[in-house]
């Protein structure tokens, strides 16, 4: 059963596999910025800074080994985004893809969503595997033959050919953007998907490129008086009228496209009160969400700011159902995260395939997963020196008191440059995949 | 009620990282991150909250503050009307309260409608200037004359009609070499006009009151800024100095069309006071310059 248990004893990680170089030299074009499943988790996307996408396909299971599920190996490379630049506004246009979402499979090809900034991109991946040979008119070379010798006529035929996989840009959503997108979602109803940037969220449908409609719009008539700006958003899983889309003021806003073309106007609004005892100069910032998900039966949602997962009832909005501290130990470090930008920084999370358990990065290279059921939590580590085939993972903990035990890690010592922002869960079975800064991590439950 | 023990926080230290970060995006590749710059107005406000809270703190400690009072009041009684010009008021006219391209408040924003708010920190806050410029003659005209050049009906009228001043113009006005640099974007007359004289008023909310005093105090207490200062420099580390050791007016006044393009967060109906005094933090933070950095 897929998802069962997680951060409780019963669970037990393994490394598979780790994708990505291995020097410490990063290449800023390498550095990985989103990882996704596919809805079967058959393939695994990720995009990096240079605008590249990176497919993986799972292998079948093999007789040889029933305990162990398939590698994932290289499916396709493609270059998705190209940087621009806006010559209206003098600003160049990153190519880092910020998002990527699959389609749910409707024939053989397969179809995602990538964007950057500014534009969004329909790709086609598609499976090439026989290729016409036998033509009367053409040499298999392509070059064509000299009518005079044509003296018979015969019908071509399709051979197997080596395994092709080619991705085509079916679709290019340009123009609709001022801000900068930070989120994509395609809606269940598998005709329209939503774009967010900071301030407007539009509607597409995704056969029609060339026009969108604004559902929400935030910004201020007059921008001096802007005070929030929108950080994620994400169709319901299963209402193809609902959606919700989260602040940097930490509220999450429920809106039903159903009520007015434009959904300025909320129908639920998810806030939970400030603790007054812990106001700093940092508290707008920790409490700005970076990102939100439904869990996959649509009656949760999960909201990441920068120390905490929330979970909320969508029946209730005056506070979280649960709440998780990831790292609270920072708490006290806020000033240096603030110096260095650490704070800044953009965790996301994601929930396992019965939405048991949740998971989400940190510092140091950890992650942590919070067993809802069991109410416990583990926190692992992605690296190199626990990458042995089949190794189990060993729980980690950072010493917050004065005393450190052994095996713990203190909070100074922690490399606040090693962060795993994007991790995701494979839809159905304990597969995780893990972004380091540049490496991308694969881990599977281990089984007896 | 912010704590100000997290870390060893140091307010004055945060605004200037603050603003080294706020600079640094405009040249940070894809462009200016709205979400992070907002993030970053935000610490800058509660970091000048906490300034001016420490900062009026101190001063009331200060034996001065009887005579700052004293002074303050004299000067709440004038009606600004009734002012003879003076020749540093000429100059105060041209620096201050020109009309057209003539750079006039000292409050910054780019673009659109501007609470009144920041016309009436501004006029406060370029009142301060000129005194503090005036330190050889601390004279009360001189901020008058600001005020008393702006409240003409006609000449206000000229502006645009709008509830809050529409402020399109920046100015900084370097006091070491009274050179002043002019952003296109803020300007306040009508609210310097319009507001000036209330300020002078007496029952006055505690806010209002504050509003006036460091117009009021400035002038004759610029020995108590720089003894603050001093005091402050003392404990701070050098490196909040050195962060802020990009000094050419030019770079300040990109700093300031920068954050022009601020938010409201910063420049609130409620917190005018916090930017006179906000300024008054930039003013004591180096004597690199003694521009007054509008925002």
């Amino acid at each position: 059963m897929a998802g069962a248990g997680g951060g409780n004893s019963d669970v037990q990680w393994c490394f598979s596999q780790v994708k990505g170089a291995i020097d410490d030299d990063v290449a800023e074009a390498d550095i990985i910025s989103t990882v996704e499943f596919n809805h079967s988790g058959e393939l695994l996307a990720t995009g990096d800074k240079g605008g590249r996408v990176v497919i993986f396909q799972q292998e079948p299971e093999t007789k040889n080994q029933p305990q162990c599920r398939g590698e994932y190996n290289v499916y396709s490379t493609f270059q998705s985004h190209e940087p621009e630049f806006d010559y209206l506004k003098s600003l160049e246009i990153e190519e880092k893809i910020n998002k990527i979402r699959w389609l749910p499979q409707k024939n053989a090809a397969q179809f995602l969503l990538s964007t950057n900034d500014k534009t969004i991109k329909l790709w086609k991946i598609s499976e090439r595997d026989k290729r016409p040979e036998g033509y009367n008119l053409k040499e298999e070379d392509g070059r064509y033959r000299d009518l005079n010798t044509v003296t018979t006529l015969r019908v071509p035929v399709f051979r197997p050919m080596d395994l092709m996989v080619e991705a085509s840009p079916r679709r290019v959503f340009a123009n609709a953007h001022t801000y900068h997108i930070n989120s994509i979602s395609v809606n269940s109803d598998c005709e329209t998907y939503l774009s967010a940037d900071d301030l407007r969220i539009n509607l597409w449908n995704l056969e029609i490129n060339d026009r969108s409609f604004n559902i929400v719009d935030i910004k201020p008539a007059n921008m001096e008086e802007l005070t929030e700006v929108i950080t994620a958003a994400e169709f319901h899983p299963n209402q193809c009228n609902t959606f919700v889309y989260s602040s940097s003021k930490g509220t999450i806003r429920l809106c039903d496209m159903r009520a007015s073309a434009l959904c300025d106007q909320h129908a639920k609004q998810f806030e939970e009160p400030e603790d007054p005892n812990n106001r700093s100069f940092f508290s707008e910032i920790i409490s700005s969400i970076s990102d939100v998900k439904f869990s996959h039966s649509g009656r949760y949602m999960m909201t990441r700011d920068y120390l905490s997962v929330k979970i909320w009832d969508l029946n209730m909005e005056s506070r979280p159902v649960e709440t998780y501290q990831v790292h609270e130990y920072l708490r006290s470090k806020l000033c240096s995260l603030y110096e260095n930008d650490c704070i800044f920084d953009k965790f996301e999370c994601c929930w396992n395939g019965n939405d048991s358990v949740v998971m989400t990065g940190s510092y140091n290279n950890f992650f942590r997963m919070f067993d809802r059921g069991y109410r416990q939590d583990v926190t692992l580590e992605a690296s190199r020196e626990n990458s042995k085939p089949r190794s189990v993972l060993k729980p980690r903990k950072v010493s917050t008191g004065g005393k450190r035990k052994k095996d713990e890690i203190s909070v100074d010592s922690l490399d606040f440059n090693k962060k795993i922002l994007h991790t995701a869960w494979h839809p159905l079975d304990n597969i995780i995949a893990v972004a380091t800064t540049n490496n991308l991590y694969i881990f599977q439950e281990k089984l007896n | 009620m912010i704590s100000t023990m997290e870390c060893g926080a140091d307010a004055q230290n945060l605004i200037s990282i603050s603003l080294m970060k706020i600079h640094n995006s405009r040249t940070q590749r894809g462009g200016i991150k709205l979400h992070k710059n907002l993030l970053v107005s935000y610490v800058l406000r509660n970091a000048r909250q906490v300034y001016i809270k420490e900062k009026y703190a101190e001063i009331y400690r200060m034996q001065q503050y009887e005579e700052v009072m004293t002074v303050c009041n004299e000067i709440q009684e004038l009606d600004p009307l009734d002012l003879d010009a003076e020749d540093d008021e000429e100059h105060a006219r041209t620096a201050c309260c020109g009309e057209g391209a003539s750079p006039c408040g000292s409050v910054c924003h780019r673009g659109a409608a501007q609470p009144a708010a920041h016309a009436r920190t501004a006029s406060a806050v370029f009142g301060c200037a000129s005194l503090e410029e005036d330190t050889r003659e601390p004279d009360p005209s001189y901020y008058r004359s600001c005020c008393m050049e702006a409240s003409p009906a006609p000449h206000c009228d000229q502006l645009p009609a709008s509830g809050s001043a529409h402020c399109n113009k920046t100015t900084v006005l370097d006091l070491d070499t009274h050179v002043v640099t002019t952003v296109e974007n803020g300007y306040l007359h009508q609210d310097c006009c319009c507001d000036a004289p209330p300020l002078g008023q007496g029952a006055q909310t505690p806010a209002k009151k504050r509003k006036v005093e460091p117009g009021c105090y400035v002038s004759d207490v610029e020995e108590i800024s720089d003894f603050t200062a001093a005091r402050k420099r003392a404990k701070r580390e050098d490196c909040s100095y050195h962060s802020l050791d990009y000094t050419d007016t030019s770079n300040i006044s990109n700093l300031i069309s920068i954050f022009g393009s601020g938010f409201s967060g910063l420049l609130s109906r409620q917190a005018d006071l916090e930017q006179i005094c906000s300024k008054q933090v930039l003013a004591s933070l180096g004597a690199w310059t003694r521009a007054i950095v509008a925002f």
